[in-house]
């Protein structure tokens, strides 16, 4: 058929059930995104004759004799392979003055959508945009960008540190020319497509795969007998024995619904589907045990046999072999502390399972390389510690195996695991041919992971005055049926909660037990937002029995400079305080609640009300956290820094480029940023952990000063001068005998590193005002506030996006999303329709204050900033809601239809 | 999403070019749900857009909808001043869970026949009484009320090789007064609830529930009851096994938002303001 696209004419053939989406991206237009597939997050928005629809949900015969744009042709006619444009469309020119995107992947399919509005639809941008998800900016950057408000600072002379300078992909990703993973064209690419367990705990007696290698394109199919009998984690950390070894790419026993059976290879994606369902499969269905609290009977069925070897962090000490971690500590005497108290108070509560929903889905695309390599493009948060796994896995050395990113849409934690890297890589290997495996939406729900479910029982004493006496935690942690950062997280869960509180007695007691379900695994905040939720709760009722408010409560109690840090041990630890700021985010947050009440309720009928909490991170993951950089001073003059850490929405491409043009007492623009290929640097742990800053930074920091004294040395040899009297400009070396041009003195390169150690803490205040509904269970955001004490704020406009997002996915969370796992260990929210995350209409402003502090720890004072805004939401939610009803919210989500009895009766009995 | 079943597609220009249909075959009208989940079973589109039918057709005798017309197109209609209870469409077209995009190629028919409790286009035309015109394989045309046409969560009465050919407004129903209450878990999100109340000029009042039940419901009553006869009603007609559970919203607050929105609409036509 012929069809118009960006004002060219093109022929494509489109398969029957081609949906347009597929048939654009084909022809070349990887501007149009695949985010859900299925008409719910509005990533492959274009124009069809002029009217916005989401190409996915539009059959691709319907195009015909039709003329269609995408967001490369919203600025005008163009063919497929140009560049960006010289002239952006205003709605364009306006997502860069504002920078409305963090990772962009929604951002072409946001910008069509936004285009396409009339005068009216821009009034009500709730309703107008319920069609379009983005699950990094929390929507404040979009809303300024479709008013037309400019943020970026065009940059000129001066210190870039704490500018709002552009991201360095700006153009690309307002014109849709950033290249996500998928978005490369390889000739004979192979499509991957698995069967997944019907059963939550099964056998696979036999598979027979002669009818899926009958079907026409099926090339390969492979089971767990193809598979090298080694294990290994999906979770990936610096050392690869802080994870339970306990995964096999293909597993002979099934854990949980929607575990991989096998694999089929073909020429395209029908074919594989197709392979996929004509494959047969014999099981042995065995007993399988879903709920946690059941798991550690002592009948319960097992989810591992005992030769799966235990994790190194947080091992379990116990006998049960359904424990996958366990985590014991504790500080002088609880039991006394409780006995000398005025208030205690005792309290048990629960944390849902949620997913990251990163736009871009999981997924990696693999070929051999002209040196022969095993050469991946992968969406993931930690290239290398992939590489490495990899290599042990595979028996292959490390220079034989290269993995490397393009843009990364999304991760929240969610991308650092292996979860498709390996069963590509043995393709490959096996197959000799590039291979593609891309997640859908349903597989996202049914077969990655999530956050770990907790049940948290937190008990504390308080003297008559609010002073702590004891505080305790008994944690339990759902891993599901791996054991993918069981450990390190009920580790890191049950640290920093009790850290951040001075009191002579504390105790943690936290189990992560295996059950035959859904594996969980790393998630912004690293378990902290399920405990911090359970312990900020109940030191607001803690509060009130006292009768101080929350702030005063937390001053009383919160550490300050100069207090030792403990946790649940008096071990030495690498955790200090580098800064401190927690004051002033308390006072900050205070007042500004204080100044102004925010929305009025919706109606006279609701009852409105005020909650904080606060929160604390360590800067770093514990047991070492590695970055590399390489800066390179081209022989044009330019720079180049080859990182590690991957750039997903995060900003760190911003911040190390203007740590580098900082140091380089050059212009930003001449800094370009290369990152996330195990080619480019020896190593690099990955961009978890909130370390893009404070350890790649680091890095970035000290190899720009080692180029620096590098270039001035060169300078000054060829002037015959002392370095000293040299200094470094724009474009040029100023010396005593005249300047010299950086385009003269290039190449010269210098390296940095950073080991991630010694660590400081971060901090962060939220407050919220919120509206109740008395009768349906309606929560309404009246005001919000969060101060972040994130150190010296390199790009504050960035480091607001990251708060605002943070605390956005973190209102979801408390608010509405819960992956739903069955009696049967069944997934039920198979669909973003399904699991709402929120959208324009739900998320409130969030006022974003910052402590003036500066660090003497992190590169240029700086703290880290991503994880952190999440942590203290849920909590802060909950004390508004206990304030405006009297009904103490114990579990998340704090939906209408879960709420409203508990409200009503509380709502009542205050009456009454 | 890429339907990669689907071997063939048919774009009849007429009713007689409509090919006899077998097993694995779907009308297609905007696609957006065909398109939005995996549909393993099929193996061939029926593509009814070309089939022509105007999309709406305003008569005295009221308002005939074609299957096809899309959500974006009935939002459009600029209905008779007489016409009250079209007041309706509006807030109807909102509660839809897609975008504005989705009405684009979103239709009323295809709302009806994808049978889902929360779908807004059978709680509006089951409020104002509509009638369901079916063409049948055989060539005939069969009538249905849109109460009866719907019969739970996407259950419908075609029977094989049926199509929703149209739904007819008649004028008696676009001429009462008319009032909708809805509610959904999350902003802009899918009805948990959607409740409709009509009122004639004789006073008889008929309020229709859906989203928050299988299937959706009318109760008739001769005029505006009292508090405590609407609820009975309510608990008389709607037995436990008719509320809906999915993860829209919890059956007992589905139930309990039903009785709260219904007794909103008769406080309003009572004149007494919200409860």
């Amino acid at each position: 058929m012929r069809l118009t696209v960006n004002g060219m004419t093109q022929e494509a053939a489109p398969r029957p059930g081609q949906c347009l989406r597929t048939t654009l991206r084909d022809l070349g237009w990887f501007g149009v995104k695949k985010g859900c597939d299925a008409g719910d997050c509005g990533a492959c928005t274009v124009h069809l004759d002029g009217q916005p629809v989401h190409a996915c949900l539009m059959p691709a015969f319907r195009a015909e004799g039709r003329s269609v744009t995408t967001i490369e042709g919203l600025a005008g006619p163009c063919r497929s392979g140009e560049g960006v444009p010289a002239e952006f469309h205003p709605m364009q020119a306006a997502f860069l003055a504002a920078q409305g995107f963090q990772c962009g992947f929604c951002t072409p399919g946001m910008i069509m959508t936004a285009a396409a509005l009339d005068a009216s639809q821009r009034q009500d941008l709730g309703t107008a945009l319920k069609g379009n998800l983005c699950r990094c900016t929390g929507y404040r950057a979009i809303r300024d960008a479709v008013a037309g408000i400019t943020h970026v600072d065009p940059g000129g002379e001066g210190d870039p540190i704490g500018r709002n300078l552009p991201a360095p992909a700006a153009a690309e990703t307002v014109s849709g020319h950033a290249r996500f993973t998928f978005d490369a064209a390889v000739d004979g690419l192979l499509h991957l497509k698995v069967l997944r367990s019907p059963h939550p705990h099964a056998r696979i007696v036999a598979i027979d795969r002669s009818a899926a290698l009958a079907v026409p394109g099926v090339v390969a199919v492979f089971t767990h007998a193809d598979v090298p009998r080694r294990r290994f984690s999906t979770g990936r950390h610096e050392d690869p024995r802080d994870d339970a070894a306990d995964t096999l790419i293909l597993d002979s026993v099934l854990r949980f619904v929607g575990q991989r059976v096998a694999a089929v290879v073909a020429e395209s994606e029908a074919a594989a589907e197709a392979g996929c369902a004509a494959l047969r499969v014999t099981y042995e269905v065995r007993p399988a045990v879903v709920d946690p609290t059941l798991a550690l009977a002592a009948d319960a069925p097992l989810v591992h046999d005992g030769a799966d070897r235990p994790g190194e962090d947080a091992p379990p000490l116990h006998a049960h072999p359904n424990l996958a971690a366990e985590v014991h500590g504790g500080v002088g005497d609880v039991a006394a502390g409780l006995a000398e108290a005025h208030h205690v108070y005792e309290g048990e509560y629960h944390s849902q399972r949620v997913q990251h929903v990163h736009l871009e889905t999981h997924g990696c695309l693999g070929l051999i390389d002209a040196d022969g390599r095993l050469s991946l493009r992968s969406s993931t948060q930690v290239p290398f510690l992939t590489r490495d796994a990899l290599c042990a896995l595979f028996e292959l050395p490390p220079d034989r195996v290269r993995v490397s990113c393009g843009r990364v849409g999304g991760g929240f934690g969610g991308k650092q695991e292996m979860l498709t890297e390996d069963l590509v890589a043995l393709a490959v290997l096996r197959l000799g041919r590039p291979v593609k495996w891309e997640l859908t939406r349903q597989e996202q729900f049914i077969g990655t992971t999530t956050r770990h479910p907790m049940r948290v029982r937190v008990k504390l004493g308080a003297t008559r005055d609010g002073r702590l006496t004891a505080m305790a935690l008994d944690v339990l942690s759902n891993t599901g049926a791996y054991g993918n950062h069981a450990g390190g997280v009920i580790h890191h869960g049950c640290n920093e909660v009790l850290a951040a509180y001075t009191c002579p007695n504390k105790r943690v007691d936290g189990y992560a037990v295996y059950t035959h379900t859904l594996p969980a695994g790393a998630f912004r905040g690293y378990g902290l937002s399920q405990t911090i939720f359970a312990m900020e709760s109940a030191l607001d009722e803690l509060a009130r029995m006292v009768g101080l408010d929350p702030y005063a409560l937390r001053r009383r109690n919160a550490i300050r400079p100069g207090e030792p840090m403990i946790s649940n041990s008096l071990e030495p630890h690498d955790v200090a305080i580098g800064s401190y700021g927690l004051d002033q985010c308390l006072t900050l947050v205070e007042a500004a609640m204080r100044a102004d009440p925010g929305e009025p309720p919706p109606g006279p009928d609701w009852r409105v009300g005020s909650g904080m909490a606060m929160a604390m991170i360590d800067t770093i993951p514990p047991r070492g956290h590695f970055a590399e950089a390489r800066l390179r001073l081209e022989a044009d003059g330019s720079y180049t820094a080859q990182v590690g850490t991957a750039e997903f929405g995060n900003g760190t491409a911003t911040v190390h480029r203007q740590i580098a043009a900082s140091a380089l007492d050059t212009d930003p623009a001449r800094v370009r940023i290369a990152g996330a290929d195990t080619d480019g640097v020896g190593h690099d742990t990955g961009a978890y952990g909130s370390t893009g800053t404070v350890v790649g930074g680091q890095a970035v920091l000290r190899a720009a000063r080692a180029l620096a004294r590098a270039i001035l040395v060169a300078a000054a040899e060829r002037m015959s001068t002392d370095p000293a009297a040299c200094r470094l400009a724009t474009d040029r070396v100023e010396t005593p005998a005249g300047p010299v041009p950086l385009a003269d003195l290039g190449p010269i390169e210098a390296a940095g590193h950073a080991e991630g150690s010694p660590r400081s803490v971060s901090f962060n205040v939220q407050a919220f005002r919120v509206g109740v509904h008395p009768r349906s269970g309606e929560v309404r955001i009246l005001k919000s506030v969060h101060a972040a004490d994130a150190g010296c704020v390199i790009n504050p406009m960035q480091c607001r996006g990251q708060i605002e997002g943070g605390v956005a996915q973190a209102l979801g969370a408390a608010l509405h999303e819960e992956v739903i796992v069955d009696g049967a260990g069944r997934v039920v929210t198979q669909t973003l329709r399904g699991y709402p995350i929120p959208t324009c209409a739900g998320v409130p402003v969030t006022e974003v204050l910052f402590a003036d502090t500066r660090d003497r720890i992190g590169p240029l004072g700086a703290k880290s900033m991503s994880e952190a805004p999440f942590n203290p939401v849920a909590a802060a939610l909950a004390n508004a809601i206990r304030d405006a009803t009297g009904a103490r919210l114990t579990a998340t989500p704090f939906r209408p239809d879960r709420i409203f009895a508990q409200v009503m009766n509380a709502v009542t009995v205050g009456e009454g | 999403m890429d339907l990669n079943t689907v071997e063939g597609v048919v774009r009849p220009g007429a009713r007689a070019e409509l090919p006899a249909w077998r097993p694995g075959d779907a009308w297609l009208g905007g696609g957006t749900w065909l398109f939005s989940e995996p549909q393993p079973s099929l193996r061939r589109l029926v593509d009814l857009a070309g089939l022509g039918w105007a999309p709406l057709t305003v008569s005295d005798a009221g308002l005939e909808i074609a299957a096809t017309c899309t959500i974006a197109e009935l939002n459009r209609l600029a209905p008779p001043a007489a016409w009250t209870a079209a007041g309706l469409i509006g807030p109807c077209c909102r509660a839809l869970l897609g975008s504005f995009k989705i009405w684009n190629a979103a239709t009323v028919g295809g709302n009806l026949c994808l049978a889902l409790p929360a779908g807004p286009m059978i709680a509006l035309t089951a409020a104002l009484d509509g009638t369901c015109t079916l063409w049948t394989p055989e060539g005939g045309e069969r009538p249905l009320s849109v109460l009866d046409f719907v019969r739970g969560p996407q259950e419908t009465a075609l029977r094989p090789g049926e199509i929703l050919r149209s739904i007819t407004l008649p004028i008696a129903g676009l001429t009462r007064r008319a009032a909708v209450r809805r509610i959904s878990l999350t902003p802009g999100g899918r009805s948990g609830a959607l409740v409709i109340g009509t009122l004639d000029a004789a006073g008889a009042f008929a309020l229709t529930v859906t989203a928050s039940i299988r299937r959706p419901v009318q109760i008739a009553f001769p005029i505006l009851p009292d508090e405590g006869a609407l609820q009975a009603a309510l608990d008389e007609n709607i037995p436990e096994r008719l509320v809906f559970h999915d993860m829209h919203g919890a059956p007992e607050w589905r139930r309990h938002m039903t009785r709260e929105l219904s007794l909103e609409i008769r406080s309003e036509f009572a004149g007494e303001g919200d409860p």
